[in-house]
């Protein structure tokens, strides 16, 4: 029983990094029309930069007046890093594709993702980074006669607080609106006054905290490694597939079953988690193309 | 190289008569013979290497300049053949090249056929999404079952093991590497050679230019009486084969098949070389194909960080020549002729 609820845990605690990387790929889908190839790469440079601002505090004298409040204040420093990094990207490289077809998006995406790539091993070396003081710091609880990692149920929340208010951002404020007009009709969101390109600048930025904020909150618990990024797209594709591109329910649907099939499969059958994760996928592509709740 | 193949295609795309692309094509063959004995032997390897992946983008193209498919999941089809070949090497303890391509071409006949048939259903965004799935589960199939496929270490084929042409040309005893070499290239190119003709004749045909139509307008093309899906999903047997046959070709001269050629930024790759020589064109791809191993190979070879200066020449390419080097040189001599003429 103990086992089962930890292992329940752990396909929650990978949900929701999972959820955040997911739902910033299918806004910025929703909203601009774009399969963003470098989404991972960016989920993994949020990891880098997270690991190395809590690595310098801990590194530094002054770490003890940080304490743990401090050290996870700074944490989300990796996730509005990425934003600003977005805010770069839409304007000077996406901006000008938005009229061609859309193997183009993919292309010019995916020259992004190389450059991002040696850009992190650049910047941060090839060796892992880690920001694992916060792990230790948080200590563990005991459920049933195991101890569990408190920073992973802090993780969960962080996952539900999001998913809460993403669905809020997007349905009950007045930016949320103009989003999903501009979204739903480009041109007549255009006609009514909205400025379009703020707001695709808007929404990229968003989307690429979101991505971020996944790279930060999972670094503490697992370290920032070149490659990670692209393994991460993946698994984010299938979230989305399966959910639906475009959607924030099917975000969290998707990474829901996402983190409870690779979880068991983990567990149960190693050799094919992976490969039943696409089949999955597949399978869902084939009898619902748009996904579970996707529109079409 | 690269020059006299850009100068073939500007002329392929603009000449009016079917007898100066041919005229052209034996000329540039001559050449790529008797590069051989004008440069080194690594030379001859890296343009070995190009010609390979140039059969491999050839296929990718069909789909994509041809059926207006994008696939990202074409590391699938070069995988399963260089996969096959290794299998059939390691466990069947075969020699014969041939036998390994006629091999190697089943195995991935087999899968792109069952691949095809399910991606073909979608289009656009979702047919991309789909071979990229598909191609990856073959590839965590590869990764994880080491005990089958050597995991990350991947599976050894040796050269010198190999014959060619029925055993007619053997690798034993001593200098092996150099005669490989210098047989494989020939060998490579005469394949090379049969496959564009093959591919020249498919898009020529009656076929091609359905697959064309269908790529210009679905819904027409459908209206007159052309079924769609079954067109596409033959594009994609024969465009799955020419990929796996350049997989087949690549493992002896590789030495070694490891789960990164199904892994997707593979596939990555194969687009990059198509979008770099020119999509829009026959002979785009296989010009693309040469110069990204060149640029690659250089790039590997003269920074740590290569993979930042490839991003950088396809962001580049997209935004700035979105029609590749061939179609750029084809524009460029047309407005050259037109200007003297």
């Amino acid at each position: 029983m103990t086992i089962f609820i930890i292992q329940l845990l752990n396909s929650f605690f990978y949900a929701a990094v999972l959820f955040l990387i997911a739902a910033g790929l299918s806004l910025i889908y929703g909203v601009m029309r774009i399969v963003n190839l470098a989404h991972g790469t960016l989920y993994a440079l949020g990891a880098y930069v997270s690991a190395w601002v809590v690595g310098g505090a801990v590194g530094h004298a002054a770490s003890g007046t940080l304490g743990l409040a401090g050290l996870l204040l700074l944490l989300p420093v990796g996730a509005v890093a990425i934003a600003v990094v977005g805010a770069v990207i839409e304007p000077t490289l996406l901006r000008p594709l938005y009229r061609r077809p859309e193997e183009y998006h993919l292309l010019v995406t995916f020259g992004l993702l190389m450059i991002l790539e040696d850009t992190m091993k650049f910047l941060f070396g090839g060796t892992p980074l880690t920001a694992g003081s916060i792990m230790d710091h948080m200590g563990s609880i005991p459920i049933g006669r195991l101890l569990y990692p408190t920073y992973n149920l802090f993780v969960i929340a962080i996952g539900l607080i999001a998913a809460l208010g993403l669905w809020w951002f997007i349905y009950r404020t007045k930016f949320g609106v103009i989003l999903r007009a501009t979204s739903q009709d480009r041109r007549m969101a255009a006609a009514l006054g909205i400025n379009v390109s703020r707001v695709y600048v808007q929404a990229f930025a968003i989307g690429c905290f979101m991505a971020g904020l996944g790279g930060a909150v999972v670094v503490p618990a697992q370290a920032a490694v070149l490659g990670m990024g692209i393994e991460a797209l993946i698994l984010a594709f299938v979230v989305v597939v399966i959910g639906g591109l475009g959607s924030l329910e099917g975000a969290v649907a998707g990474a829901l079953i996402v983190g409870l099939v690779r979880t068991a499969g983990i567990q149960f059958f190693p050799e094919i988690e992976l490969a039943v994760l696409y089949l999955i996928a597949t399978a869902v592509l084939l009898t619902r193309p748009t996904g579970l709740f996707g529109r079409a | 190289m690269s020059l006299a193949v850009a100068k073939k295609a500007a002329i392929t795309s603009t000449g009016s008569s079917a007898w100066r692309p041919a005229v052209v094509a034996i000329a540039i063959l001559l050449v790529l013979a008797m590069l051989p004995s004008l440069v080194d032997p690594y030379q001859t390897v890296l343009l070995t290497y190009g010609l390979i992946m140039a059969i491999a983008a050839l296929g990718f193209n069909l789909l994509l300049g041809y059926t207006g498919l994008l696939s990202f999941g074409h590391s699938a089809y070069f995988g399963a053949g260089a996969y096959t070949v290794a299998f059939i090497v390691r466990d069947l303890g075969a020699q014969s090249m041939e036998l390994c391509i006629v091999g190697g071409l089943l195995g991935t006949l087999l899968i792109s056929a069952l691949f095809g048939f399910v991606c073909v259903r979608h289009t656009r965004i979702f047919f991309s999404i789909l071979t990229l799935a598909l191609s990856q589960v073959l590839w965590s199939l590869a990764f994880k079952f080491f005990w089958v496929t050597g995991g990350t270490d991947g599976i050894r084929v040796a050269s010198a093991k190999l014959t060619l042409l029925g055993g007619l040309v053997n690798f034993a005893g001593p200098g092996s590497f150099q005669r490989f070499v210098f047989a494989y290239y020939y060998y490579v190119l005469g394949l090379f050679a049969l496959a564009t003709v093959i591919m020249w004749v498919v898009v020529h045909s009656p076929f091609g230019k359905a697959l064309q139509a269908i790529r210009d307008k679905e819904t027409r093309a459908n209206f007159v009486g052309i079924s769609v899906r079954r067109y596409r999903w033959i594009a994609f047997v024969i465009s799955g084969s020419f990929t796996g046959l350049a997989g087949v070709l690549w493992v002896p001269l590789n030495g070694l098949t490891t789960p990164d050629i199904l892994y997707w930024p593979f596939s990555g790759e194969i687009v990059f070389m198509s979008v770099l020589g020119g999509f829009r064109t026959f002979t785009g791809p296989i010009v693309g194909a040469v110069v990204f191993n060149y640029l690659k190979t250089y790039a590997v070879a003269s920074t740590e960080y290569w993979q930042l200066l490839l991003g950088v020449v396809l962001v580049v390419l997209v935004l700035a020549l979105p029609s590749g080097i061939v179609g750029t040189a084809a524009r460029l001599a047309a407005r050259f002729t037109r200007g003297t003429s």
